[in-house]
C-alpha cells in the first residue's frame, strides 16, 4: 500500500544490484536502513552537519540524508558494511580497535567512511591535516585524540 | 561485608598471565562497532511497529485554548492521535521532581504531554502515530491547536521579583531551591585580608548533544500485559521502575533492554515526558511504537543544563594563603524540577565543590534556583563541576598575580596535603585518598612548565600571545545513598549488584546493573572478573543493559561504574572463586587454601601444572554432581551487591594544564596542548581511563569555547541546529596528554575510583585560565562562558 | 524532521528543465548539489511542489579555460574546482577560497552553481566571483542571458535570477598577470559559514594600489563591494595609514547583520583586521611575484 509518490530505481550497493520502489522524498541513509537493512549508517542531524550518515557514493564520500534515495538510481553506493567485507580499511579498522578510536560507536562508520578517502589520497599527512580532513564529522565521545592517532598509524604503515 | 582487608593476599599480582588489572585491553563492542554492526534502538524493527512523531508548542507559555485532531486523524498513514489529556489519563500520577535531601525544595507536576497549558518551547502536546515518521511528521503539522500565549520567564536575574510573572502559581514564586552552606566566621575572615579578589561569572546554557538522539521502542503485548522496551538509555533499571509506577504496569511485567547507546553524557539518565507518552501509546495500541527524537527537536526536549551566574570573592594573604571563599549561585532551571533526579543538583554540587582542593576553612556558599520557561535542565556530564572549577580556579590565578605568586606556587602554598586525609573540606564534604601535591609535580614535569613559561615570554616580545592555564580539581564520583539518590524513595540505586556464574563449558558469565555506552564498561568488568578467577578474558563474557538478564542496578552515571559495579564484580567474583576452590578441594583432596586458579586451571599455590580445568568443575558441579558428597551442592553462582557506607561519594582529585594562542585583534583563541594529571584510584584499563578523560576534556572545552544553548526574551530558542548549536570537531581541539597517579579509595578492596566526568569538570576551568593568562599583558579578563571572539573583544576593550 | 512530500522529475535536456521552470516558477525548486536545499527541505523550511533534478544534464558540467576566460558549468563539484589545474593556474583566488568551502563529503556533492544560486551571505565563492567581475549565464524558455556579478547579488538569498531561470555556468576571466588576490574568512570553525570574510583582487606595483576590489562577505547579507574602502586605497603609494583609511571607511560600505556569531560592531572590528591583513598581504605577494 503506497501512502505516497514513489519511483523505482536501480542501483548498485555493496556490489549487489538492487532495485527497489522507493518513497521520493526519502533520503538515501533512510533507504538504506529502512529497506536494505543496511543500518550501519547513522542519522545524527538530517542536516547535512555531524557526518553519521556518511556513505559512499561513485567512489567519494558523501552525506547520505543529503541525497535522496531516487537520486543514487545509477550509482555505485558502498556503506560500511560492503566496506569492511571488501576489506579496503581492515587496518584502518584494526587500529581504531586497537587504539581505542570509538567509545559508543556511533559517528565511527561516517568516520570510517571519510578516514577511506583520506586514505585514498595515498600519501602520509601531518596530524593537523589529519584533524583538518575529519572536521565534518562530529565526535562527542572520543574527543579525535585517539581517532587522531588511528589514522595516523595506518598512513605510516602503508605510505611511509 | 568488612571493608577492611588485606588487598595483596586477595589481588592476583600482575605478573601473573591472567591478571588483567591494570592493562590496556582492547573492547569487544569496538570489533563489531567499526564494522556497522553495533545495533542501537533505531536499528530495531518489530512487525506492526508504528513511528511517533510529537506536535510541541512553539510557544515558551501558552494556554492552550483548543486541540483538534481530526484532520491529523484523517491523514494517511495515521494510526491515532493523543493528546496531552488522553496520555495524563493514562498515568497514575503527575511526576513532582523533588527529593526529600533538598529540604525546600518546590516543584510543581508534570504530565508527559502540555494538558491545558505549555511551559516551554518544545515541550510536547500532542503524539501522532503513523506507519513512518514521515507520514507522522505530515500529520503532526494537520493538529490543530490555538493557543494564547502567555508571559513568559525568561531571565534568571529577575526571576523573583515581584513584577515578574509567577511561572507556576500554586508554587508562589519561581524559585525552586535555596541553600547557604556556612562555616561562620566568612565576614571576619574578608574584613581582615590582605587582598580580596571578587568577581562576577556567567555560564551559557548547554545541552549533550549525544550524536544518536534519544531513542525509544515500546512494545506492550495485550495478551500477556508485559511491556517490553527497547531504550538508548544508561539506566534501564531506572526507567523499568519510573515507567511501571507512571503508566501503571506491575513493575515486574516490565523488562528493559539497553541496546548499543550512541553517546549519553549523562542526557540518558533521565527520563522524558515525550518517551512516557509513546510508552502510553503503545499500551493504548497493543502496537510497538518507535519514537527516535531529530536533531531539532532534541534542541528543546533534551534536558539542558550550566545555565549560572555567580558572584564570588575569596580572602587571601599577603603569602598567597587563601583565608575565605564566598559564592552566591544563581541557576536557572527550566519550566520543571526534572523527575526524578531533579534541577537543583547542578547548584547544590557548584556550593559542594567550588574551591574543593583547597585547605581554607571560611567558606559560604549560597545557591538559588529558579524556574524558567526554558527547557526542563538537570544532571549531564561533571554536574556543576565545570563551573564551580572555573570560578574556584579563576580566583586562585587572580589571587596569584595580586601576591606575585606563580600559578603553580599558590597552588603548592593551598592544595590539601597529602599526607593530610581523611578530612572535611570547607564545603564540609568528607575527602579522603587525595593526591593533589602529587598531581601538581606530575604536572609540572609533564607540561615542562618552567620551559613553557620561557617560551611564553619570548613569544609575547614577537607580539605572539600565549596563554598558560592551570586548574586543580576535586570531582565527586561514584554517589552513596546517604547523600542523595533513594532518599525519600526516590527510584535511583547507588548501590550495584554483579552476578557472576560458572556455566558448564567452563565459561564465566558475568551479568552486571552497570551499564556500557562505549567507554568500557562491560570490558572493565570482564578484566576484573577474569583477573580474580585466574581465567583467560575470552572465557568471560559480561552481560548489561537488560533488566531481564541482570541484578537490580543504578546503571552508569555519576562516574559509578568501576568503583560501584567493579567492586561488586570483584567481590561477587571472589565468592564464586571461594566455591570453584572448596569444590576443586574436595575432588583433589587438598586444602582449598593450597589451591590457586590460573589459566582457567586450578593448580597447586606456585605450580604452572593443571590439576583440573575450571570446565571439568563446571561440568561436575553441573551435570555429574553424584560424584561429589551429598552434603556438597554446588551452586557456582553468586549475586553481590555493592555501596558505598557512610560517604556520599568517593571524591578524585587532579589537575588539568593548557597551553592556548590569543589573537589578539579577531579575539579568537587555539588550542594548543592540554595535559591531565588525574588520580582515579586504581586504574583497571589505563587506555580505556585515558579515553574518557579526553573525550571528557574535549566536551568540556566545547562548552567553555563554543557551546551555548540561546533563548531570546520570548523564550525562543534561537539556535536550535547543529549549524548554530557550535560543538567540538576534530580541527580546533588540541592533542591531550594524561598521566594517573594512583592513590586507592580505601572504601573499597578494588581501590578504584571514578573518571568518566573530570576532563568536563575541570577543561572548562583550565581554559579559562590559560586565556586569562594570555590577556593579561592587555589587563583584561573573560569571566563569561563560552569565550566567544565577542567575549574576548569586549573584555580587550576592541568592540 | 522528515521532508514533506514533493513531487521529483528528472529531466535529461536543458530544454526540458526550462520548460518545467516556466510551468512551475517558484513552486518548483531545482536540486543540484542539494547541500543546501536538503537540509531546508528536511526541516521542512520550504515546502516546494516539484523537485527539479538537474544532475543529469551534460551540459551543466565541466571548468575550461576559453579566449582568456574561465567557464565553470553550474554542475562543477566543489571537489572538481578545488583540484582542477585550471583553477589553480588561472583563478587562484577561488582556488585559496575552496578549503574553506565547507567538509569533504559537502564539497563531493555540493555545486559551483549551486553556491552561486543560493547566494549564502556566508558563502565564498559569491564574494570570489564579484571580486573577479564575474558573468552569470542563465537560461528561461526566452533565451539565455548574461548578468554581470555586480548585478547578480541583489540581497539576502535574492539574486537577479528570475524563478524561471536555470543557472548555466558562471564566465570568470583569468586573473591577470599583474594582479593579485588574497582570500581571508573568520570562522568559528574549520569549514564553519564565516562570520567574516574578505575577497581581494587588486593591482599592486610601485608601492601601491590600483583597482583593488575588496569585497567583504560573511557579515553582510550579500557580498559587498566596499567602495569607499577601495577609494581609500586605489592610487595611494601603500602606507599603514593608508590601511587604516580604508578600515575607516569600511563603516559606511558595510552594514553588518546581528546575529547569534556577534553583534554588527564585532563584526565590523573582524572585517578591519581581515581588511590590514589581506592587505598587507597583497602588497607582500606583489613582491614576491
Amino acid at each position: 500500500m503506497s501512502l505516497e509518490e514513489e519511483l523505482t530505481v536501480s542501483m548498485t550497493v555493496n556490489g549487489e544490484s538492487i532495485t527497489a520502489s522507493v518513497p521520493v522524498r526519502q533520503h538515501l541513509v533512510d533507504f538504506l536502513r529502512t529497506e536494505l537493512g543496511l543500518t550501519g549508517s547513522h542519522i545524527g542531524c538530517e542536516h547535512g552537519i555531524c557526518g553519521a550518515c556518511s556513505v559512499r557514493v561513485d567512489g567519494v564520500v558523501v552525506r547520505g540524508c543529503l541525497m535522496l534515495a531516487v537520486q543514487a538510481d545509477g550509482c555505485d553506493v558502498v556503506t560500511i558494511e560492503g566496506l569492511t567485507d571488501a576489506g579496503e580499511i581492515a587496518d584502518l579498522q584494526a587500529n581504531f580497535v586497537e587504539r581505542n578510536a570509538l567509545q559508543c560507536g556511533y559517528c565511527t562508520p561516517g568516520m570510517l567512511m571519510t578516514a577511506a578517502e583520506l586514505l585514498k589520497q595515498g600519501k602520509a599527512m601531518s596530524r593537523d591535516d589529519i584533524r583538518t580532513f575529519l572536521s565534518g564529522n562530529y565526535c562527542r565521545c572520543t574527543g579525535y585524540h585517539a581517532i587522531v592517532d588511528a589514522v595516523e598509524a595506518t598512513l605510516q604503515a602503508r605510505f611511509a | 561485608m568488612t571493608q577492611q582487608m588485606d588487598i595483596k593476599a586477595r589481588l592476583t599480582p600482575l605478573d601473573r598471565p591472567n591478571s588483567y588489572v591494570g592493562r590496556a585491553l582492547s573492547r569487544l563492542g569496538a570489533r563489531r562497532a567499526v564494522a556497522g554492526r553495533a545495533t542501537y534502538t533505531d536499528d530495531m524493527s518489530l512487525p506492526r511497529m508504528l513511528h511517533a512523531a510529537f506536535v510541541r508548542s512553539p510557544h515558551a507559555h501558552a494556554r492552550i485554548l483548543r486541540i483538534d485532531t481530526d484532520a491529523a486523524q484523517r491523514a494517511p498513514g495515521v494510526v491515532r492521535v493523543m493528546t496531552g489529556a488522553e496520555v495524563a489519563k493514562m498515568c497514575t500520577a503527575p511526576w513532582v521532581g523533588t527529593l526529600t535531601c533538598f529540604p525546600g525544595m518546590k516543584s510543581a507536576p508534570q504530565y508527559p504531554m502540555a494538558v491545558d497549558r505549555a511551559c516551554w518551547q518544545g515541550e510536547p502536546a500532542a503524539i501522532v502515530l503513523a506507519q513512518t515518521r514521515a507520514l507522522a511528521e505530515d500529520a503532526a503539522e494537520l493538529v490543530e491547536i490555538e493557543w494564547r500565549p502567555l508571559p513568559a520567564v525568561t531571565e534568571k536575574e529577575t526571576a523573583l521579583d515581584r513584577s515578574t510573572p509567577v511561572l507556576h502559581p500554586q508554587l508562589g514564586d519561581n524559585l525552586a531551591f535555596r541553600k547557604l552552606i556556612d562555616t561562620g566566621g566568612v565576614d571576619a575572615a574578608f574584613a581582615a585580608a590582605d587582598f580580596v579578589i571578587e568577581g562576577t561569572f556567567n555560564f551559557g546554557r548547554h545541552t549533550a548533544v549525544s550524536l544518536e538522539p534519544r531513542a525509544i521502542l515500546a512494545d506492550y503485548n495485550k495478551p500477556t500485559q508485559l511491556l517490553t522496551i527497547h531504550t538508548s538509555s544508561q539506566v534501564p533499571h531506572m526507567i523499568r521502575t519510573v515507567f511501571a509506577r507512571t503508566l501503571g504496569v506491575p513493575e515486574h511485567n516490565v523488562r528493559v533492554v539497553a541496546p548499543d547507546v550512541g553517546g549519553s553524557f549523562g542526557l540518558k539518565i533521565h527520563t522524558f515526558g515525550d518517551e512516557i507518552a509513546a510508552t502510553a501509546a503503545a499500551i493504548a495500541l497493543g502496537r510497538p511504537v518507535k519514537f527516535i527524537a531529530d536533531r531539532i527537536e532534541s534542541f528543546i526536549s533534551d534536558i539542558h543544563a550550566r545555565e549560572n551566574r555567580i558572584a564570588a570573592r575569596m580572602a587571601v594573604s599577603k603569602a598567597g594563603e587563601i583565608q575565605a571563599l564566598e559564592i552566591d549561585v544563581l541557576s536557572g532551571a527550566g519550566a520543571y524540577s526534572q523527575f526524578p533526579r531533579t534541577s537543583v543538583f547542578e547548584a547544590n554540587q557548584i556550593l559542594n565543590i567550588t574551591g574543593g582542593p583547597y585547605k581554607h576553612r571560611h567558606y559560604r556558599g549560597k545557591a538559588t534556583v529558579v524556574y524558567l520557561n526554558k527547557v526542563p535542565t538537570s544532571q549531564y556530564r561533571a554536574v556543576g563541576h565545570p563551573i564551580g572549577n572555573s570560578v574556584g580556579e579563576a580566583l586562585v590565578d587572580w589571587a596569584a598575580e595580586k601576591t606575585g605568586l606563580d600559578p603553580i606556587q599558590i597552588r603548592r602554598r593551598n592544595v590539601m596535603a597529602d599526607d593530610s586525609y581523611p578530612r572535611i573540606t570547607a564545603a564540609g564534604i568528607k575527602v579522603a585518598d587525595m593526591s593533589h601535591q602529587r598531581c601538581i609535580d606530575v604536572l609540572v614535569e609533564r607540561m615542562n612548565y618552567a620551559a613553557l613559561r620561557t617560551e611564553q615570554a619570548r613569544l609575547r616580545e614577537q607580539g605572539i600571545h600565549r596563554g598558560i592555564g592551570i586548574a586543580a580539581f576535586i570531582k565527586g564520583t561514584a554517589p552513596g545513598p546517604k547523600g542523595y539518590y533513594g532518599v525519600g524513595g526516590a527510584p535511583i540505586a547507588s548501590q550495584d549488584a554483579c552476578t557472576i556464574k560458572l556455566e558448564p563449558g567452563g565459561g564465566i558469565i558475568c551479568a552486571v546493573g552497570v551499564t556500557e555506552q562505549g567507554q568500557g564498561v562491560d570490558t572493565v568488568m570482564g578484566q576484573i572478573a577474569a583477573s580474580v578467577l585466574g581465567v583467560p578474558i575470552e572465557q568471560v563474557r559480561v552481560i548489561s543493559g537488560d533488566t531481564d538478564a541482570t541484578p537490580y542496578g543504578g546503571g552508569t552515571y555519576a562516574s559509578r561504574a568501576t568503583a560501584i559495579g567493579g567492586e561488586a564484580v570483584f567481590q561477587a567474583a571472589h565468592e564464586l572463586r571461594s566455591e570453584i576452590l572448596s569444590l576443586a578441594g574436595t575432588l583433589l583432596q587438598a586444602p582449598p587454601s593450597a589451591l590457586d586458579l590460573l589459566d582457567g586451571h586450578v593448580v597447586d599455590n606456585g605450580s604452572t601444572t593443571s590439576r583440573i580445568s575450571l570446565a571439568e568443575i563446571a561440568r561436575i558441579g553441573h551435570f555429574q554432581v553424584g560424584e561429589l558428597p551429598n552434603s556438597v551442592q554446588p551452586i557456582l553462582s553468586v549475586t553481590r551487591r555493592y555501596r558505598l557506607l557512610e560517604d556520599l561519594y568517593i571524591f578524585t582529585n587532579g589537575i588539568h594544564g593548557a597551553y592556548v594562542e590569543l589573537d589578539p585583534d579577531t579575539g579568537f583563541i587555539r588550542l594548543l596542548k592540554h595535559w591531565v594529571v588525574e588520580d582515579c584510584g586504581r586504574v583497571i584499563n589505563p587506555q580505556l581511563a585515558d579515553e574518557q578523560v579526553r573525550g571528557g576534556c574535549v566536551q568540556g572545552l566545547g562548552g567553555a569555547l563554543y557551546e551555548h544553548c540561546i533563548y531570546d526574551e520570548e523564550g525562543q530558542l534561537v539556535n536550535a541546529s547543529m549549524a548554530d548549536y557550535l560543538t567540538p570537531m576534530a580541527a580546533e581541539m588540541p592533542d591531550i596528554e594524561v598521566a594517573h597517579v594512583q592513590t586507592h579509595t580505601s572504601v573499597s578492596e578494588l581501590g578504584a575510583k571514578g573518571v568518566g566526568e573530570s576532563g568536563t569538570g575541570a577543561a572548562p576551568a583550565v581554559v579559562m585560565n590559560a586565556v586569562n593568562d594570555a590577556l593579561r599583558p592587555f589587563g583584561a579578563h573573560v569571566t563569561t562562558q563560552p569565550m566567544t571572539p565577542e567575549v574576548i573583544l569586549e573584555a580587550l576593550g576592541k568592540v | 524532521m522528515k521532508a514533506p512530500r514533493f513531487s521529483y522529475v528528472r529531466p535529461q535536456s536543458l530544454d526540458h528543465v526550462v520548460a518545467l521552470l516556466a510551468e512551475h516558477g517558484d513552486d518548483a525548486r531545482i536540486l543540484a548539489g542539494g547541500q543546501s536545499l536538503m537540509p531546508v527541505l528536511n526541516m521542512r523550511l520550504a515546502q516546494p511542489r516539484l523537485l527539479i533534478d538537474i544532475n543529469r544534464i551534460d551540459a551543466l558540467n565541466g571548468i575550461s579555460l576559453t579566449g582568456g576566460c574561465v567557464r565553470i558549468g553550474a554542475l562543477a563539484r566543489h571537489a572538481e574546482v578545488m583540484s582542477s589545474p585550471v583553477i589553480a593556474q588561472s583563478l587562484p583566488l577561488i582556488a585559496e577560497a575552496m578549503p574553506h568551502v565547507a567538509h569533504v563529503a559537502v564539497r563531493n556533492r555540493g555545486t559551483f552553481g549551486g553556491s552561486i544560486a543560493l547566494a549564502d551571505p556566508s558563502a565564498e565563492l559569491p564574494a570570489c566571483i564579484l571580486a573577479l567581475e564575474a558573468s552569470i549565464v542563465v537560461e528561461s524558455v526566452r533565451g539565455r542571458r548574461t548578468i554581470p556579478a555586480a548585478d547578480f547579488f541583489r540581497g539576502l538569498y535574492e539574486t537577479a535570477r528570475s524563478a524561471d531561470e536555470l543557472l548555466i555556468e558562471v564566465r570568470i576571466p583569468e586573473q591577470r598577470r599583474d594582479r593579485v588576490s588574497v582570500f581571508m574568512e573568520l570562522s568559528r570553525r574549520q569549514g564553519d559559514f564565516a562570520i567574516a570574510g574578505l575577497a581581494c583582487y587588486a593591482r599592486c606595483e610601485r608601492g601601491g594600489m590600483s583597482e583593488a576590489r575588496l569585497v567583504y562577505f560573511g557579515s553582510e547579507v550579500k557580498p559587498t563591494l566596499a567602495r569607499r574602502a577601495m577609494a581609500a586605497v586605489n592610487g595611494n603609494a601603500w602606507s599603514p595609514a593608508v590601511s587604516e583609511a580604508a578600515c575607516s571607511a569600511l563603516a559606511d560600505d558595510l552594514d553588518p547583520i546581528d546575529n547569534t556569531f556577534g553583534r554588527p560592531a564585532t563584526k565590523l572590528h573582524l572585517q578591519r583586521v581581515l581588511t590590514r591583513r589581506a592587505l598587507a598581504a597583497a602588497m607582500e605577494r606583489a613582491r614576491v611575484q
